[in-house]
């Protein structure tokens, strides 16, 4: 049997993350074929550039400009019979369509994994990455979202073996409005090798030029603290945390954020940890490589300057 | 028009989760247990909805232990008119639990069901999406807002990418993101009424649902622990450090 991994595609676009799944499940038995869904042919083309892949399914149509789960799901279960692990990556599009397959093949999920440890066994992260769960799965198929962020992600290769499905996406249940997509020149937040967040600290939405400036200087992505999201400063799409994104960067700055556990859950498996806070308590110095106690307000302008 | 929320009872989001001594589950006795933050968002949209005329009755259903009664108290304190308590002791999986929400939605007549997009011990994610394939119903989760209009239901949702509108006919399934609304507390005389708000008793056993996993806990472990690090003492040393030490920066 074979492991299905379902490409995240955004826009017409194969997202970073997909390379990272192929290179999660490289340890399970069998081909890892590669389910490529859209309403163009980039993301395919962009998919057989990729190595570890002994496949790749490509599924072509107008109706996938927007891939819900209502007509995803169905075309993951006409093709499902042929594999033992059908894989998404935990990010919202593998969120909201891998329980939906799952239930309609009548199978549990494992959500979250961060290391697969043989064909059945997996660790996953749950109560808020504070504690580790090693499970094993007994069910025919494994029906699993991964945790992209925490494995490298497959190097350039070829795969010359694509076979293209001729699907018709079926009657959809639900009909798109709009999307109000966030245009940044920045590195992406969840691949981005420094990130640098944002907390209640900054007072407001204007303030964040601050983080910003330091940001383009280091070629850093933006991240934020719920709070900091809540209270209108930035977009909800920065959230990082429990709840919002997962990222593990070679350099996380935390800049006037307290540390709260849910936001811990997001960035504790950074490489590096730097705290920027002017309370010597706030717990996030407890997972700080480096903690600077300091007014963010002297220190940004500063680090801009001298970097 | 009605709507159900599911409402699970969990370790409380102030509570730092931890391995029990025997490696084998979390530590829960004696820790603070709470409505799961995503479905008092869910009961608090519910009661919105129907102040606006929206849908007429808010049923709010909890599968689990005894204990639970406590979270549909609480429910019914914001402004649900009814309960439904699933009883049984086994922690169910995602899966099964959308299957008894199937037919207690069935049963009821939901035209709406509300979850939590997910639960913060499991933190699964998964439910909603599984009674949605189930109910074979359009699904809007991750939602920071919910219009209705008759059948009509159009939500907002938070994606990676931004957010997008969708818009679909009722029975559908919704799961509530953080900046669905902000949650109101209960009020003393709230509280005192909704002892008397009908809350009915079931057991699992009535809902033919398989109580057993495929997904078995090996171990249970906390994570790898962050060696203690530094403090510096200015912008300088932290660059030096970053530099020279960590070699993160150039
Ligand atoms: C169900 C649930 C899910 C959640 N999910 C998330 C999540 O995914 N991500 C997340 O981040 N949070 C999440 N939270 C919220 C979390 O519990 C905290 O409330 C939040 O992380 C706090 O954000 P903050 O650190 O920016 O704000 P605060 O806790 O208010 O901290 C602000 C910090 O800034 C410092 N500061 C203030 N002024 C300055 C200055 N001039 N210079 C330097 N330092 C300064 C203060 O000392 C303080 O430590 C969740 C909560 C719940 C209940
Ligand atoms: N035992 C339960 N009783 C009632 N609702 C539940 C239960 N388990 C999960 N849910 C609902 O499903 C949502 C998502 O849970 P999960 O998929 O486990 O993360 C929760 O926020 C609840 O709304």
């Amino acid at each position: 049997m074979s492991t299905l991994v379902i490409a995240d595609v955004q826009q017409g676009k194969l997202d970073g993350a997909t390379a990272k799944l192929i290179s999660a499940v490289q340890k399970i038995s069998g081909e890892v074929h590669l389910l490529v869904v859209s309403f163009n042919e980039n993301a395919l083309t962009q998919a057989k550039g990729l190595s570890g892949l002994d496949k790749i399914i490509g599924v072509t149509h107008v109706g996938f400009e927007h891939p819900t789960a209502e007509i995803m799901a169905p075309l993951i279960v006409s093709v499902a019979s042929e594999y033992s692990h059908i894989v998404a990556n935990t990010s919202t599009q593998g969120k909201n369509l891998l329980p939906r397959v799952a239930a309609l093949l009548d199978t549990q999920q494992v959500s979250d994994v961060i290391e697969i440890i043989s064909d059945d066994t997996f660790k996953r992260s749950f109560y808020a990455g504070n504690v580790i769960a090693k499970v094993q799965v007994s069910s025919a198929k494994k029906i699993l979202t991964i945790r992209a962020t925490v494995f490298n992600p497959v190097a350039a290769g070829s795969c010359d073996d694509v076979k293209i499905l001729d699907y018709e996406p079926g009657e959809s249940k639900v009909s798109f409005v709009s999307a109000q997509i966030s245009e940044s020149t920045r590195p992406e937040l969840t691949s981005a090798s420094i990130v640098i967040s944002g907390g209640r600290g900054l007072q407001n939405g204007e303030n964040f030029v601050l983080l910003e400036k330091v940001a383009d200087k280091l070629g850093a992505a933006i991240g934020a603290s719920r709070a900091a999201v809540d209270a209108g400063f930035v977009s909800n799409d920065l959230q990082v945390g429990q709840t919002g994104k997962i990222v593990a960067p070679d350099l996380y700055i935390a800049v006037g954020i307290s540390g709260a556990i849910q936001h811990l859950a997001g960035m504790k498996d950074s490489k590096v940890i730097v705290a920027i806070n002017k309370d010597p308590d706030a717990p996030i110095f407890q997972v700080a490589d480096y903690g600077l106690v300091a007014d963010l307000f002297d220190v940004l302008p500063e680090l801009e300057s001298k970097l | 028009m009605k709507a159900l929320v599911a409402i699970k009872r969990v370790l409380d989001y102030n509570v730092k989760a931890r391995p029990n001594d025997q490696g084998d589950a979390v530590e829960l006795a004696n820790c603070k247990m709470s409505m799961n933050p995503f479905c008092e968002i869910a009961v608090e949209e519910a009661i919105r909805l129907k102040t606006k005329g929206a849908i007429d009755e808010v049923i709010v259903v909890s599968i689990g232990s005894a204990k639970c009664e406590e979270q549909i108290r609480s429910a019914l304190a914001l402004g649900a008119d009814r309960g439904i308590h699933v009883q049984t002791d086994v922690d169910l999986s995602s899966l099964s639990v959308a299957k008894v929400l199937k037919q207690v939605a069935q049963n009821e007549g939901a035209d709406i069901v509300l979850l939590g997009k997910q639960a913060i011990d499991s933190d699964n994610n998964q439910t909603g999406q599984m009674l949605a394939a189930l109910m074979d119903c359009a699904q809007f989760t991750f939602a920071s807002e919910v219009n209705i209009d008759g059948q009509n239901v159009e939500v907002t949702r938070e994606v990676d990418t931004g957010s997008e509108t969708l818009k679909g006919q009722v029975p559908v399934v919704i799961t509530t993101d953080l900046r669905l609304n902000k949650p109101r507390f209960a009020k003393l005389p709230d509280i005192m009424k909704a002892k008397k708000k009908p809350l009915e008793k079931m057991t699992l056993s009535e809902f033919g649902v398989d109580e057993s996993s495929t997904v078995s806990v090996l171990e249970v472990m906390a994570p790898a622990k962050r060696s203690a690090g530094v403090k510096v003492a200015d912008v300088d040393e932290l660059i030096n450090k970053l530099k020279n030490e960590a070699k993160v920066i150039a």
